[in-house]
């Protein structure tokens, strides 16, 4: 069971960094492949610094409170609702996000699937699931339908794509394990 | 231009006839000869935005960042119902980083729905607008809303629709609460009672439902002195145009909309929102870009919603016929001033003699209603088909068999016009044997457990989607052959840009890849508002002739490049092909210039005699377990009679979103008020229960996919709505099989099913 690829409220406690704060402090990570910092308060959730001073928003706001997955990132390989990150905890760590999954150009194959099987309509929980599904993926390199669907039940989608993201997210799951 | 004309046309918008103008020109084009070999029509294809919305480049209005950029939060009512008898913004002034206050002692007048101002004398719902602050960064501007002081004095409120229709609820307007919407008599109903065999009473309630699209409403702003340009999650860049001309009082001129990516609306991103007017109004004083987006809960309050109703519906049978129906029905407006029309079903579905029905409005002190989804008759149709099965049952004739008495006739009921194309019968079949409704038993039959129940049931499907005009669109040839497209309309999430650039690229004779689609800008021609399933069959005809009109003036330009004459020469598959030879489009378009050939179509009018609409029929198979009064939807059959499929992949993909939203509706979403505070206790995602992945049944989609020839030069109608129209009756109508327990108020919660059991035993 993939219990591990369903999206967490955030960091593993016994993985989380010693208190820092209250004023702004410096943060050092790696996001998509990159290193990257920045000085900022330490309230701030991951979701901010992406999208704010780091101007990655492929990854969405949409309720800044866990409960929908539209921020799921990646961290250290596992799925988090970003919205609920500290941005401090993720210091030294290795933040994945939508916009690093794609490589020269080259569509990952969670991202292909979702094109074939248009398991999107307004698109906007789509970063989100496309992470989920990605996370999955690289536990289980075979996923049974029912893995499939958990990895995404903390991702809602309000269009109602979910019977095309599971076919998605299963032949990329064909794909990758061909 | 020479050959301008126009035309009236009368269309339907939602259940409502609405007369509009066509600017026209030349002639139609004849629909699709019968049997026509397409290229892209009716072919499956993947969206051509696809890689821009799974990589995360695809631009939403909150991922609009301009430099410079201001932050505007919004000041909300406390209170269900309150004067606002003054306002001290000083201290928010004085915090460092904040750029603005506006409220209504200090803003400009700017015009919203009827009213003078955005900022209310009389707050009139918890989430009502008080004031607004713009500032570096929302934080800034959160910590400077809690430093403004308002004085309120309290009033006396009602929020809940049924307490708001008794003598003793405070009456909120001069008029009182209780408004007449509409209402039609056909025949002699109370004739009809007396006479019958057999009559059912019932009352049903529906409970609100919040759109809770996942991209919040929003706007960011910007004004350059010369030109304010606004990004709107919209369904209707023109409407916000319109809407920011009437608050500002600017020129259209002066006035650009843009809505590239919106992430779902559902009919409540209808127009200009009062945050839209809140960015715009800083944007212009401030000489910076705003940005003013609503956050979740915000979102659940003041954005929209479709209103709970209260419906008492009565039907007659004699000889085993339907013979009246009398159907009333109160919807919770909220500070609405329209309100959908239950009752629209009833008055246009079957075909028999004796009809009375009613629709009020009742305003109380909650949110807006705005239109959801196939507004009223998601809401209508499960009180009439739960009733209709109710008196089947009654009369003991088959349900659908029932049905099928009333549903051959090719006349409108309500304007005696024939229809253009009905197959409803042929939905009913095909649903029939997907669902294998031979094997239902009455009393339904054992589940997976001595505990479960299983049964299965169906409602009925009626709604527009004829569309109509005003719509109109551009295909201009650029030097390398490549193709723009250009309509003023928005992709809302049904695949808009794909579906056009299909019908464009069948029309001129070039693959699908070489058409580069335009579209969410009031910059291009006029477009209609994506709702009202209309989308398609208003564009979709404009396109067409748009295509042709370029590819005319293309092949006259090609003969004279090619210097063969004009009658000879057909463009096929990007070439221009004359006998014998074929010459690549790009071949001709390089010795033109850019944009030389710009062909224009517009949408004509749709027949005058004829009753353009959608039919389609669900079948749900349930299990009810009887110890916890779950309901488990195993399968939905979803069968719809919508005229020609442009995309198959995107048309199921909708109809599968729409049953997963009408789960909802019929299952668990349902806002939860406290009447002595006037409070949404649950306008979030964590207690506002929307469908996830685990609650999708098996979902079979089916078409009658024939082109409605009559209704249009493309024979397509629309898909938006249907797909939601029916699923709670056959979820309702299930469950009463399976349990011989009738649930009258949606959603059906292990509640209301546990009640219910507990009733009978
Ligand atoms: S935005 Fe993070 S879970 Fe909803
Ligand atoms: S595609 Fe619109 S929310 Fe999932």
């Amino acid at each position: 069971m993939g219990a591990d690829s369903i999206p967490r409220c955030s960091i593993p406690s016994n993985d989380m960094p010693p208190f820092r704060g209250p004023d702004a402090v410096d943060i050092s990570l790696t996001v998509n492949g990159q290193g990257a910092t920045a000085h900022l308060r330490p309230q701030r959730s991951l979701l901010e610094l992406l999208r704010g001073p780091l101007g990655l928003t492929g990854t969405k706001l949409v309720c800044n409170a866990g409960n929908c997955g539209a921020c799921t990132v990646l961290v250290d390989d596992r799925p988090v609702y970003s919205c609920i990150t500290l941005a401090v905890a993720c210091e030294g760590k290795r933040v994945e996000t939508i916009e690093g999954l794609s490589k020269d150009g080259e569509l990952h194959p969670v991202q292909e699937a979702f094109i074939d099987h248009d398991a999107y309509q307004c698109g906007f929980c789509t970063p989100g699931q496309v992470m989920s599904i990605v996370a999955l993926l690289r536990t289980k390199g075979k996923p049974t339908e029912d893995d499939m669907r958990r990895a995404v039940t903390g991702n809602l989608c309000r269009c109602g794509a979910y019977v095309n993201i599971v076919k998605a997210g299963m032949s990329a799951a064909r794909r990758a394990t061909k | 231009m020479a050959g301008l004309r126009v035309v009236k046309s009368r269309d339907e918008f939602e259940g409502e006839i609405f007369e509009s103008l066509a600017i026209i020109q030349g002639s139609d084009l004849p629909p699709h000869a019968a049997g026509a070999e397409f290229e892209e029509i009716g072919k499956a294809r993947k969206r051509i935005d696809g890689v821009q919305r799974v990589t995360g480049r695809a631009t939403y209005t909150q991922d609009v960042v301009l430099p410079g950029m201001l932050h505007a939060r919004v000041l909300r009512s406390p209170y269900p119902r309150a004067r606002v008898r003054a306002i001290d913004s000083k201290k928010a002034e004085a915090l460092p980083g904040v750029r603005g206050v506006l409220h209504r002692f200090n803003s400009p007048k700017a015009a919203f729905r009827g009213e003078e101002t955005i900022f209310r004398d009389e707050v009139r719902f918890i989430g009502d607008e008080v004031a607004a602050v713009a500032a570096d960064d929302v934080e800034t501007a959160v910590r400077a809303l809690g430093l403004i002081e308002v004085e309120y004095e309290l009033l006396p409120h009602v929020t809940d629709l049924e307490e708001a229709i008794t003598d003793e609820a405070p009456r909120l307007e001069d008029g009182g609460n209780v408004f007449d919407a509409g209402s039609l008599k056909r025949g002699e109903a109370r004739q009809a009672f007396k006479d019958a065999d057999a009559v059912v009473e019932g009352t049903y309630r529906t409970s609100t439902q919040l759109h809770n699209s996942l991209e919040s409403h929003g706007a960011v702003a910007q004004w350059d002195g010369q030109i304010l340009t606004v990004w709107e999650s919209t369904q209707h860049v023109f409407g916000v145009r319109e809407g920011l001309r009437a608050a500002l009082l600017l020129p259209l001129s002066q006035i650009r909309v843009i809505c590239d990516y919106m992430g779902g609306g559902f009919g409540s991103k209808g127009g200009v929102g009062k945050y839209s007017i809140i960015a715009a109004l800083f944007a212009k004083q401030l000489s910076r870009p705003v940005r003013c987006v609503l956050t979740r809960h915000e979102e659940n309050l003041a954005a929209g919603n479709r209103s709970a109703t209260l419906q008492k519906i009565k039907i007659a049978a004699k000889d085993g016929r339907i013979t009246a129906i009398d159907h009333t029905s109160w919807s919770n407006a909220g500070q609405g001033r329209w309100v959908a029309n239950p009752t629209g079903p009833t008055n246009t579905l079957y075909d028999f003699a004796n009809l009375t029905t009613k629709s009020y409005r009742v305003v109380t002190n909650a949110g807006s209603l705005s239109a959801f989804r196939a507004p009223g008759y998601v809401e209508g149709t499960f009180a009439l088909e739960s009733a209709i099965d109710e008196l089947a049952e009654r009369v003991g004739v088959d349900p659908l068999t029932l049905r099928r008495r009333h549903a051959a006739s090719q006349t409108d009921p309500r304007t005696t016009k024939t229809y253009s194309l009905k197959r409803l019968l042929e939905c009913y079949s095909i649903g029939a044997r997907e669902i294998g409704w031979s094997k239902r038993r009455a009393g339904g039959t054992r589940g997976s457990a001595p505990h479960r129940r299983r049964g299965i049931g169906m409602g009925t499907q009626i709604w527009g989607g004829g569309g109509g005009p005003p719509a109109y669109a551009t295909v201009h040839f650029n030097s390398d052959g490549t193709v723009i497209l250009r309509a003023g309309t928005q992709d809302i999430g049904t695949g808009t840009r794909t579906v056009l650039a299909q019908i464009c690229a069948e029309e001129l004779g070039v693959d699908l890849d070489r058409i580069s689609v335009r579209i969410g800008d009031t910059e291009g021609p006029y477009g209609p508002i994506s709702a009202g399933s209309l989308t398609l069959a208003s564009v979709g005809p404009a396109v067409r002739l748009a295509a042709r009109d370029a590819r005319e003036q293309f092949l006259g330009a090609a003969a004279g490049v090619l210097e063969v004459p004009r009658t000879e020469l057909r463009m096929e598959r990007g070439h221009i092909v004359s006998k014998g030879a074929r010459t690549p489009i790009s071949e001709v378009s390089k010795k033109l210039e850019n944009n030389t050939v710009i062909g224009k179509g517009s949408r004509w009018p749709n027949p005058e005699s004829l009753a353009i609409k959608t039919f389609g029929a669900h079948f749900a198979q349930v299990e009810v377990d009887t110890l916890t009064g779950e309901i488990f939807v195993e399968k939905v059959v979803a069968v719809h009679d919508i005229g020609r499929i442009v995309n198959p992949m995107t048309a199921a993909s909708q109809v599968q979103g729409g049953v997963i939203q009408a789960l909802g509706f019929a299952l668990s979403e349902e806002r939860v008020v406290d009447r002595s505070l006037g409070r949404v206790m649950n306008a979030d995602l964590e207690w506002y229960k929307i469908p996830t992945v685990l609650d999708v049944p098996e979902i079979v989609v089916r078409f009658t996919d024939r082109p409605d020839r009559r209704a249009n030069n493309l024979g397509a109608k629309g898909l938006g709505e249907p797909p939601i129209i029916p699923t709670a009756a056959a979820v309702a109508n299930a469950v009463a099989n399976a349990t011989g327990v009738r649930l009258r108020h949606a959603p059906m919660t292990p509640a209301r099913v546990l009640e219910a059991l507990a009733v009978i035993q």
